[in-house]
Protein backbone atom coordinates (compact mmCIF):
# COMPACT_ATOMS: atom_id res chain seq x y z
CA UNK A 1 0.00 0.00 0.00
CA UNK A 2 1.35 3.39 -0.84
CA UNK A 3 0.04 6.16 1.97
CA UNK A 4 0.62 9.76 0.49
CA UNK A 5 -0.40 12.97 1.50
CA UNK A 6 -3.29 14.81 -0.68
CA UNK A 7 -0.02 17.85 -0.97
CA UNK A 8 2.20 15.61 -2.43
CA UNK A 9 -0.58 13.47 -4.45
CA UNK A 10 -1.22 16.76 -5.93
CA UNK A 11 2.14 17.40 -6.82
CA UNK A 12 2.63 14.87 -8.69
CA UNK A 13 -0.24 15.04 -10.86
CA UNK A 14 0.44 18.99 -11.26
CA UNK A 15 4.29 17.92 -12.27
CA UNK A 16 2.95 15.64 -15.19
CA UNK A 17 0.19 18.28 -16.35
CA UNK A 18 2.47 20.46 -17.02
CA UNK A 19 5.16 18.56 -18.82
CA UNK A 20 2.14 17.02 -21.13
CA UNK A 21 3.01 15.67 -23.33
CA UNK A 22 6.45 15.12 -22.56
CA UNK A 23 7.09 12.67 -19.62
CA UNK A 24 7.02 14.31 -16.23
CA UNK A 25 9.76 12.08 -13.32
CA UNK A 26 10.89 12.55 -10.19
CA UNK A 27 11.32 11.24 -6.58
CA UNK A 28 9.42 11.67 -3.16
CA UNK A 29 12.42 10.86 -0.50
CA UNK A 30 11.47 10.07 3.19
CA UNK A 31 13.59 8.66 5.75
CA UNK A 32 15.93 5.35 5.23
CA UNK A 33 13.65 2.41 6.11
CA UNK A 34 10.54 4.55 7.40
CA UNK A 35 8.39 4.30 4.41
CA UNK A 36 6.98 7.30 4.59
CA UNK A 37 7.41 9.65 1.49
CA UNK A 38 7.92 13.04 2.39
CA UNK A 39 9.84 15.58 -0.09
CA UNK A 40 9.26 16.31 -3.22
CA UNK A 41 11.50 16.64 -5.76
CA UNK A 42 10.58 17.48 -9.74
CA UNK A 43 12.86 15.80 -11.67
CA UNK A 44 14.36 16.75 -15.39
CA UNK A 45 13.46 14.41 -17.97
CA UNK A 46 16.96 13.85 -20.03
CA UNK A 47 15.08 12.70 -22.85
CA UNK A 48 12.08 15.59 -22.64
CA UNK A 49 10.28 12.64 -24.92
CA UNK A 50 6.69 11.73 -25.05
CA UNK A 51 7.59 8.03 -24.80
CA UNK A 52 10.66 8.27 -23.09
CA UNK A 53 12.30 9.60 -19.34
CA UNK A 54 15.87 9.06 -18.20
CA UNK A 55 16.69 11.23 -15.38
CA UNK A 56 19.87 13.15 -15.79
CA UNK A 57 22.87 11.75 -14.65
CA UNK A 58 24.29 14.55 -12.97
CA UNK A 59 21.01 15.47 -11.10
CA UNK A 60 20.76 11.90 -9.78
CA UNK A 61 23.98 11.74 -8.92
CA UNK A 62 23.74 14.90 -6.52
CA UNK A 63 20.30 13.97 -5.32
CA UNK A 64 21.26 10.07 -4.52
CA UNK A 65 24.46 11.54 -2.78
CA UNK A 66 21.80 14.04 -0.72
CA UNK A 67 19.67 11.08 0.27
CA UNK A 68 22.80 9.21 1.37
CA UNK A 69 23.76 11.91 3.53
CA UNK A 70 20.54 12.90 5.01
CA UNK A 71 20.04 9.23 5.76
CA UNK A 72 16.79 9.34 3.18
CA UNK A 73 16.25 6.73 0.13
CA UNK A 74 13.65 7.24 -2.74
CA UNK A 75 10.18 5.70 -1.41
CA UNK A 76 8.48 7.24 -4.21
CA UNK A 77 9.69 7.12 -8.00
CA UNK A 78 7.35 8.44 -10.49
CA UNK A 79 6.66 9.27 -14.02
CA UNK A 80 3.73 9.55 -16.06
CA UNK A 81 2.38 8.20 -19.39
CA UNK A 82 0.84 10.79 -21.92
CA UNK A 83 -1.01 8.57 -23.99
CA UNK A 84 -1.49 5.09 -22.62
CA UNK A 85 -2.48 3.60 -19.13
CA UNK A 86 -0.71 4.02 -16.08
CA UNK A 87 1.05 0.78 -16.25
CA UNK A 88 4.67 0.02 -15.98
CA UNK A 89 5.87 -0.66 -19.52
CA UNK A 90 8.56 -3.43 -20.45
CA UNK A 91 11.25 -0.63 -20.32
CA UNK A 92 9.63 0.87 -16.52
CA UNK A 93 10.07 -2.83 -15.21
CA UNK A 94 13.83 -3.31 -16.99
CA UNK A 95 15.17 -0.37 -15.53
CA UNK A 96 12.96 -0.62 -12.09
CA UNK A 97 16.27 -0.58 -9.67
CA UNK A 98 15.57 0.39 -6.34
CA UNK A 99 13.58 -2.31 -4.64
CA UNK A 100 11.92 -0.30 -1.42
CA UNK A 101 10.37 2.15 -3.80
CA UNK A 102 6.86 2.16 -4.52
CA UNK A 103 6.26 3.11 -8.33
CA UNK A 104 4.10 5.88 -9.05
CA UNK A 105 2.55 5.49 -12.78
CA UNK A 106 0.36 8.63 -13.83
CA UNK A 107 -1.58 8.77 -17.01
CA UNK A 108 -2.72 12.22 -18.49
CA UNK A 109 -3.87 10.63 -21.66
CA UNK A 110 -7.54 12.13 -20.61
CA UNK A 111 -7.72 15.73 -20.66
CA UNK A 112 -10.48 16.27 -17.80
CA UNK A 113 -9.15 12.96 -15.69
CA UNK A 114 -5.92 11.86 -14.06
CA UNK A 115 -5.10 8.29 -13.27
CA UNK A 116 -2.80 7.41 -10.49
CA UNK A 117 -1.40 4.08 -9.53
CA UNK A 118 1.11 2.45 -7.97
CA UNK A 119 3.35 -0.61 -7.71
CA UNK A 120 6.26 -2.32 -6.65
CA UNK A 121 8.39 -3.83 -9.35
CA UNK A 122 11.29 -6.82 -7.99
CA UNK A 123 13.17 -8.90 -9.56
CA UNK A 124 10.98 -8.27 -12.93
CA UNK A 125 7.67 -8.84 -11.03
CA UNK A 126 5.36 -6.06 -11.33
CA UNK A 127 2.58 -5.80 -8.49
CA UNK A 128 0.04 -3.61 -8.23
CA UNK A 129 -0.82 -1.98 -4.73
CA UNK A 130 -3.59 0.92 -3.35
CA UNK A 131 -2.70 3.93 -2.59
CA UNK A 132 -3.91 5.84 0.57
CA UNK A 133 -4.31 9.71 0.13
CA UNK A 134 -4.43 11.28 3.56
CA UNK A 135 -5.91 14.95 3.62
CA UNK B 1 46.47 1.36 -3.51
CA UNK B 2 42.76 2.10 -2.55
CA UNK B 3 39.56 3.66 -4.59
CA UNK B 4 36.55 3.67 -2.52
CA UNK B 5 33.77 2.12 -4.84
CA UNK B 6 29.86 3.16 -3.65
CA UNK B 7 27.97 -0.04 -4.78
CA UNK B 8 24.19 0.53 -5.21
CA UNK B 9 21.17 -1.63 -3.44
CA UNK B 10 20.07 -3.80 -6.42
CA UNK B 11 24.09 -4.72 -7.08
CA UNK B 12 24.77 -5.26 -3.09
CA UNK B 13 24.02 -9.09 -3.88
CA UNK B 14 27.70 -9.14 -5.22
CA UNK B 15 29.04 -7.53 -2.09
CA UNK B 16 28.08 -9.35 0.70
CA UNK B 17 25.49 -6.68 1.17
CA UNK B 18 28.02 -4.04 1.30
CA UNK B 19 27.27 -0.61 0.47
CA UNK B 20 31.16 0.32 -0.51
CA UNK B 21 33.96 -1.55 -1.40
CA UNK B 22 37.88 -1.18 -2.58
CA UNK B 23 39.56 -2.20 -5.55
CA UNK B 24 42.45 -1.06 -7.39
CA UNK B 25 43.78 -0.85 -10.80
CA UNK B 26 45.14 2.61 -13.37
CA UNK B 27 41.70 2.52 -15.58
CA UNK B 28 38.15 2.15 -14.53
CA UNK B 29 38.12 -1.05 -16.95
CA UNK B 30 41.26 -2.08 -14.58
CA UNK B 31 39.13 -1.54 -11.25
CA UNK B 32 36.01 -3.49 -12.75
CA UNK B 33 38.18 -6.55 -13.07
CA UNK B 34 40.10 -5.89 -10.30
CA UNK B 35 36.74 -6.11 -8.16
CA UNK B 36 35.40 -9.44 -10.18
CA UNK B 37 38.33 -11.27 -8.54
CA UNK B 38 36.53 -10.62 -5.26
CA UNK B 39 32.86 -10.05 -6.23
CA UNK B 40 32.23 -12.68 -9.01
CA UNK B 41 29.16 -11.31 -11.34
CA UNK B 42 29.79 -7.51 -10.91
CA UNK B 43 32.04 -6.56 -13.78
CA UNK B 44 29.13 -8.17 -16.16
CA UNK B 45 26.39 -6.05 -14.75
CA UNK B 46 28.63 -3.33 -15.28
CA UNK B 47 30.14 -3.80 -18.27
CA UNK B 48 28.55 -5.45 -21.69
CA UNK B 49 29.91 -7.97 -23.99
CA UNK B 50 31.85 -5.11 -26.54
CA UNK B 51 33.68 -4.23 -23.90
CA UNK B 52 31.77 -1.08 -23.09
CA UNK B 53 29.80 0.56 -20.20
CA UNK B 54 26.00 -0.98 -20.00
CA UNK B 55 24.24 1.73 -21.18
CA UNK B 56 21.94 2.38 -18.55
CA UNK B 57 24.46 2.15 -16.04
CA UNK B 58 26.25 5.18 -14.92
CA UNK B 59 29.63 5.97 -13.63
CA UNK B 60 31.00 8.52 -11.39
CA UNK B 61 34.54 9.13 -10.86
CA UNK B 62 34.36 11.71 -7.80
CA UNK B 63 31.23 13.56 -8.74
CA UNK B 64 31.80 13.41 -12.54
CA UNK B 65 29.63 11.21 -15.17
CA UNK B 66 32.38 9.26 -16.72
CA UNK B 67 31.00 9.39 -20.02
CA UNK B 68 31.81 12.87 -19.94
CA UNK B 69 35.30 11.38 -19.19
CA UNK B 70 37.10 9.09 -20.96
CA UNK B 71 34.35 5.95 -20.24
CA UNK B 72 35.91 3.21 -19.23
CA UNK B 73 39.24 4.00 -19.61
CA UNK B 74 39.38 6.89 -17.85
CA UNK B 75 42.47 6.69 -15.18
CA UNK B 76 41.68 6.14 -11.67
CA UNK B 77 44.01 6.67 -8.65
CA UNK B 78 44.19 6.55 -4.92
CA UNK B 79 41.73 8.08 -3.20
CA UNK B 80 39.24 8.51 -5.96
CA UNK B 81 35.91 7.66 -5.40
CA UNK B 82 33.78 5.52 -8.16
CA UNK B 83 30.06 5.83 -7.33
CA UNK B 84 27.53 3.76 -9.79
CA UNK B 85 24.30 4.58 -10.10
CA UNK B 86 21.64 2.32 -12.07
CA UNK B 87 19.81 4.81 -14.22
CA UNK B 88 16.42 5.49 -13.28
CA UNK B 89 14.63 5.48 -16.90
CA UNK B 90 11.55 4.22 -18.68
CA UNK B 91 9.11 4.92 -21.15
CA UNK B 92 5.60 4.29 -22.55
CA UNK B 93 6.44 1.12 -24.59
Amino acid sequence: MLTISRSLYDKIVAHARADHPDEACGVIAGPAGSDRPERFIAMMNAERSPTFYRFDSAEQFHLWREMDDNDEEPVVIYHSHTATEAYPSRPDISYASEPQAHYVLVSTREEDTTEFRSYRITDGVVTEEPVSVVE
Amino acid sequence: MAIEVRIPTILRTYTDGAKQVEGSGSTLAELFTDLEQRHGGLRERLVDNGGGLRRFVNVYLNDEDVRFLSGLDTPVKDGDTVTVLPAVAGGAF
